[in-house]
């Protein structure tokens, strides 16, 4: 049964996927625990497959018994080993959070639906992580993005419709770039396994149909991890989304897109084609310098929380790609590590960012003033998380920014270095926007000594949305702190990337 | 009784933390809360007290608590400087509790809990930078306390506390971004980060490579308000009294300081210094500050900004101490931090008293105030006394020291720095002692409201004051003979 595992994390979820559908057309009721019950089990699966990995090594599964390069492959390792259990730890918190949310912003009659593409899009993504074909990358990533596009579209705004069809119009170009990609690599090669196309691939390093084919697939992740300047769907995506959408497609989708990206980068071309054949990553850490930058500028510049939010995602992603720019052991180490750290972080400021619009209905800076006072869990959260976004020791934030800054003095990029720790300051610019509103603005009030409040108007969010958000929140610090056996998941998934196994 | 002492560094710096839960736990009932305050200083001055026999019989105690980051674990270790900083901070926090108390109480402060939370934790960073084992250990305290100390900077709220806020803490992250990145260079020339008496950077780079290190450490240790980045200390005198108190003698500045001695005698070594040419470096920065800001000092009506002028050019003495390069200028930096520390806080205790007990924060008005309130007038000028470094108080202490350093490392000129600097802060101190104890006031009838502060007030400014005097009497115990092991371990001479 467990040597079943990796089909089961895509199967089972699919079944369940239609499961909602027939007995939410029945109850709506059935749809909530069904999703959440899901996403728990494939946690589990995740963490399941983790702990065999690292015990066994690399986990080889034949899809029907149909050996590669014929049959389709999941292949799991220390790489995406690590990746499963952060996305569906994420997943498990965004659906817990999703039920009180949902039924906030989202039609009744949606609701079934709604949860239906939930469990699409957590299916697609788990998809994309653990498949070793990069065809089935290509159909997963399509399934998730479909997904993804409509669960924007779902709320009663109208805008987010416009940001659905904005989101889905860039996301095809995408999709055609890697699909284009995968095409040009395929009659390169003749095959679509990326571990028999990584073997075959050194013959044909001077053709010109490889050169176009890594083209073609860089830019069309770079698309969709929002990589400056090709993030233009990105804020508008993250702002009018539901709040628990967001969170998903934040947190998960992000980091499965950027997991994809190395994934390709790394183990289908290799560190020999990128670094010697083809040298680009002078060119990648100069984008992902000006990604760190620009997107902190941006995100300084908002006047709304959640858009604020969705602009340091612009630049946070820059932390990540800057890693593979540098590309040497510990800058990667770094790379993945805020993999976790920005899934974690950026997905506890959403959430707040989601309470506050639960509670006040909007997350414009000026209708926020003194919301500490009623909301003092939520801004604690929301402080604990931007101070790792900072990167203040002991979070994880700051971990990560160290093994990056190492990494990049390592390599001897000494004014890469000083722009990223330039990054990090920026960043103190944005998260301190919603400090300052919240803890220091319009509550003059003197009390007298005990912190008498007059009565509250807004409370707290509800528990289910609260728990989740201060999980998360404390995870940036005690990750941060017990960041050591992490590293020991991390280092071989960095040298196994190098390695370009 | 072994394991007991191994624990007791890290008792140290959890007591205040677990305060400042409680405090948060217990923010509506304010007499449990300040309770909670009261209780973990005493606590944490008496394991602090608890580890002086050992570390005065030449022990460190070292535990390491967590595996960190490549560089250096979070690791505690206790030395003799580092109790020089931690004992130092450990009293005045126990002083300056009450006095907080005091003060917020009279003044009806709001938002008590978030003030007295963050003390908590600044406290708990501020023991943790004194018994940091190595610079990532270090760095994290270091930052914490940063991020801790800006909701006391901007307690008051209004519009002139934001943007004093946001000065502090521009100039305090991006000084922590230098002293990050000092940190990983130093980890990436030597594979440790791991403080070593006569430090461990000699020969692991080229010169201009160790000098250019030196100059991000200082950067990074901005706290220490070295000009000309010394603009925040100023700003920040919109805080409450209390916090003003914190900031200048119990923690902050005395980071800064403290990181600065650190580098010098267990990264760098006095040796490798002198080799660098470093010490003319400090020499001028410490110089030209040291001047410079008792010439604002002149200048400020505002009595706390005049105070905060005088701590700038107070702490590079310290500096100075360090840029001889000589071990009487060395002891003098060291000693001074403590004494520095405890005649400071007196200065502020009585700002703060004036403001409670008159309302008032210009010098100029102040006029005869020591009619009505003359113990506080009487302390203000004894510490003031001390920091012009006259007897019977400690400041003489260091700056004999010093002046002997100054000699003894062969730069005599920097004698003349001493000198002037003693006249200036004659000059700024004296004209306030006059207004307050010998000049009449403007209008007899304005001081008849005006009284003594109250008792939780008034009796840490006394015990202050006294320290300041036994300090002079007595400096061995224990300043002096920590100072004293410090030094033998950062020049190899055996300890006698």
């Amino acid at each position: 049964m467990i040597e079943h595992l990796p089909v089961i994390l895509i199967t089972v979820p699919i079944l369940s996927a239609l499961l909602i559908l027939l007995l939410g057309w029945h109850d709506r009721r059935f749809c909530y625990p069904i999703t959440l019950a899901t996403i728990l089990f494939q946690f589990v699966g995740g963490i399941a497959l983790l702990i065999e990995v690292m015990r066994q090594g690399t986990i080889h599964y034949h899809i029907g018994g149909w050996a590669p390069p014929l049959g389709i492959e999941f292949v799991i390792d220390t790489f995406n080993g690590y990746i499963l259990p952060i996305i569906l730890f994420l997943a498990v918190a965004a659906a817990v959070y999703a039920r009180r949310s949902v039924e906030n912003e989202i039609e009744p009659e949606k609701i079934v639906s709604f949860y239906v593409l939930f469990q699409l899009l957590v299916t697609g993504l788990v998809g994309m992580t653990i498949t070793g074909d990069i065809f089935n990358l290509y159909v997963f990533l399509e399934i998730s993005s479909i997904a993804a596009y409509t669960l924007i579209a779902s709320t009663r705004r109208p805008r987010a419709c416009v940001a659905a069809l904005n989101y889905l119009i860039l996301g095809s170009i995408a999709g055609g770039f890697v699909l284009l990609g995968i095409g040009n690599l395929y009659v390169a090669t003749g095959t679509l396994n990326m571990a028999d196309i990584a073997r075959l691939l050194p013959a044909s390093y001077g053709l010109a149909t490889v050169h176009t084919a890594f083209l073609l697939l860089v830019i069309g992740f770079s698309i969709k991890v929002a990589l400056f300047p090709l993030h233009l769907w990105l804020p508008d995506a993250y702002t009018e989304a539901p709040s628990a959408v967001t969170v998903l497609i934040s947190t998960v989708m992000a980091k499965v897109s950027v997991y994809a990206m190395f994934r390709v980068v790394f183990s289908v071309f290799t560190t020999a084609y990128f670094v010697e054949t083809v040298p680009v990553t002078e060119l990648i850490l100069l984008i992902a310098a000006v990604a760190i930058v620009a997107g902190a500028v941006l995100a300084i510049a908002q006047d709304d929380l959640k858009r604020m939010l969705a602009y340091s995602s612009v630049s946070q992603i820059g932390y990540i790609v800057f890693a593979l720019g540098v590309a040497n052991q510990v800058a990667l180490e770094g790379g993945l590590l805020h993999i976790l750290g920005h899934a974690v972080m950026k997905g506890c400021l959403f959430m707040v960012a989601g309470v506050i619009i639960y509670r006040l209905g909007t997350s414009r800076f000026s209708d926020l003033k003194g919301v500490a006072a009623t909301m003092p869990v939520t801004c604690a959260t929301f402080a604990l998380a931007g101070a790792s976004m900072i990167g203040v020791p002991p979070t994880i934030g700051f971990a990560s920014k160290y093994y990056l800054v190492m990494g990049a003095l390592e390599a001897g990029y000494w004014v890469y270095a000083a722009v990223l720790l330039a990054g990090s300051l920026l960043a103190v610019g944005y998260i301190w926007r919603f400090i300052e509103v919240a803890y220091f603005s319009a509550s003059s009030h003197h009390e007298d000594g005990g912190d008498h409040c007059p009565a509250p108007a807004v409370r707290e969010a509800p528990l289910s949305m609260l728990v989740p958000m201060v999980v998360l929140g404390f995870l940036c610090l005690l990750l941060g702190i017990f960041v050591e056996p992490i590293m020991e998941i991390v280092s071989p998934a960095v040298s196994l990337l190098l390695g370009g196994a | 009784m072994v394991d007991a002492t191994g624990l007791l560094p890290a008792v140290t710096v959890v007591t205040p933390l677990l305060a400042a839960v409680m405090i948060l736990v217990s923010g509506r009932h304010e007499n449990i809360r300040d309770g909670f305050t009261v209780a973990a200083a005493v606590a944490m001055l008496g394991s602090v007290v608890a580890m002086l026999p050992s570390i005065l019989a030449g022990e460190r105690i070292a535990v390491s608590l967590i595996p960190l980051l490549p560089g250096g674990d979070l690791a505690l270790r206790v030395d003799a400087f580092g109790m020089v900083f931690a004992l130092t901070a450990a009293v005045l926090w126990l002083l300056n509790s009450f006095y907080s108390i005091g003060y917020m109480r009279s003044l009806k402060e709001h938002a008590q809990t978030r003030f007295f939370f963050c003390l908590a934790v600044a406290i708990a960073s501020a023991i943790g930078i004194a018994f940091s084992a190595n610079l990532v250990t270090l760095l994290v305290f270091y930052e914490i306390l940063t991020i801790i100390t800006y909701p006391l900077v901007v307690h008051v709220e209004t519009p002139e506390a934001m943007a004093a806020g946001r000065k502090y803490l521009a100039y305090l992250l991006i000084g922590g971004v230098f002293l990050l990145a000092a940190v990983v260079l130093t980890y990436i020339l030597t594979g440790t980060t791991g403080f070593a008496p006569g430090g461990f950077l000699a020969g692991s780079a080229p010169p201009l490579t160790l000098q250019i290190l030196f100059i991000l450490f200082m950067v990074g240790f901005v706290k220490a308000a070295w000009m000309p980045l010394h603009g925040w200390l100023p700003a920040a005198m919109v805080a409450p009294t209390p916090v003003s108190a914190f900031l200048h003698a119990v923690a902050v500045v005395t980071a800064g300081v403290f990181g600065i001695v650190r580098i010098a005698g267990w990264v760098y070594g006095m040796d490798l210094l002198a080799s660098l040419g470093l010490g003319t470096l400090l020499a001028v920065i410490a110089s030209f500050t040291i001047i410079t800001a008792s010439l604002f000092a002149l200048t400020e009506d505002n009595l706390k900004r005049r105070l905060a002028y005088s701590t700038v050019s107070q702490l590079s003495y310290i500096l100075l101490g360090v840029s001889m390069l000589s071990i009487a200028g060395m002891t003098g930096a060291m000693a001074h931090i403590p004494i520095h520390a405890f005649l400071k806080i007196t200065l502020f205790f009585v700002a703060g008293a004036v403001i409670v007990a008159a309302g008032r924060e210009r010098i100029s008005d102040m006029k005869g105030i020591g009619r009505k309130m003359p113990v506080t007038a009487v302390m203000f000028s004894g510490a003031a006394i001390g920091i012009c470094g006259l007897p019977p108080f400690s400041g003489l202490i260091s700056k004999v020291y010093l002046a002997f350093g100054a000699v003894e490392g062969g730069v005599p000129i920097l004698l003349l720095v001493l000198v002037a600097s003693t006249v200036l802060n004659a000059a700024y101190f004296f004209p306030i002692i006059h207004t307050m104890l010998v000049a009449s006031p403007d209008d007899e009838r304005s001081l008849d409201s005006v009284s003594e502060p109250p008792l939780l007030m008034l009796v840490p400014i006394i015990l202050t004051t006294v320290a300041s005097v036994l300090i002079f009497f007595y400096p061995a115990v224990p300043f002096m003979d920590l100072v004293e092991i410090a030094i033998g371990e950062i020049t190899g001479s055996v300890i006698p």
